[in-house]
């Protein structure tokens, strides 16, 4: 009895002592890493659209270069630590899915290149594509019996 | 404008985001998914469209982008092809995003080396 009291006590003590994350200061960092990467998204959109590109082709090489400029700077050790002071704000933007692909592939490249490289890539970014393509053929199925 | 306008649009999406992982125990994978999932059907609902239409790439480049192009793409295939669209849509009008983190994704792991000490 004493000893449950005692846990209690402790649980409560710790929950006092324990450090608060600083959540304001995490939302104003989250809102400007995302905005500026997004930002950055922008400006190639606008260049390529400045072309006489089709929207839709724009759209795409958008996604596509910033992939690669996620996925360099990944290769760089240098999207970490965007990660570590924007937290969402780099990982939410398609920027953070290819940091997502690249950082464990890396990690675990000494497993093999089937193994290692081939199935790690793929530790977040394959949850993401399994539920984001069921819900999208969901959808679609939905949609087809509706509009019938 | 429109450059204020994607700043301010993905800045909010990630502000979500950063509330989730603050405000939750969710991980910054289960995140991302939901993200996706939610992309998806705002997208079939035809608000998300809306939303790239205001703040273009603020709205595009977040992961919840990508599922509103999955969405996109199966309402497309499903008004051309029928019921077979509902499984072509989604990889086809996200193959481009697909490929490229796959290809780009796996080249980038090949020729890095990650940061970690080598304790010997």
């Amino acid at each position: 009895m004493e000893q449950k009291r005692t846990k209690e006590e402790y649980k409560k003590w710790s929950q006092q002592q324990a450090p608060r994350t600083p959540k304001a200061r995490n939302l104003i960092m989250a809102f400007f890493v995302g905005g500026i990467i997004c930002t950055i998204g922008q400006l190639i959109l606008r260049a390529l659209l400045n072309t006489g590109m089709p929207k839709d082709d724009a759209s795409s090489l958008t996604t596509l270069f910033m992939i690669f400029i996620g996925a360099f700077l990944t290769g760089l050790n240098v999207y970490d630590d965007i990660g570590r002071v924007g937290g969402a704000g780099a990982a939410i933007p398609v920027t953070g899915f290819a940091n997502s692909i690249v950082s464990p592939a890396m990690e675990y490249k000494k497993e093999g290149y089937v193994m290692g490289v081939g199935a790690r890539m793929f530790l977040i970014a394959g949850p993401v594509l399994v539920y984001g393509i069921i819900s999208s053929i969901v959808v679609g199925i939905i949609y087809y019996l509706v509009t019938r | 404008m429109e450059f204020v306008r994607a700043f301010i649009v993905g800045g909010l999406i990630c502000v979500v985001g950063q509330l989730l992982i603050d405000l939750t125990k969710l991980t910054p994978a289960r995140i991302m998914v939901i993200f996706v999932v939610a992309g998806v059907i705002l997208g079939a609902l035809g608000i998300y469209p809306l939303l790239v239409e205001w703040g273009g790439a603020g709205a595009s480049i977040p992961i919840i982008g990508f599922g509103n192009v999955l969405a996109k793409g199966v309402i497309e295939d499903v008004d051309k092809k029928g019921l077979l669209g509902a499984f072509s849509g989604g990889v086809r009008s996200g193959a481009v995003g697909i490929a490229a983190a796959v290809f780009f994704g796996y080249i980038m792991a090949v020729v890095s080396k990650p940061k970690t000490k080598n304790k010997t």
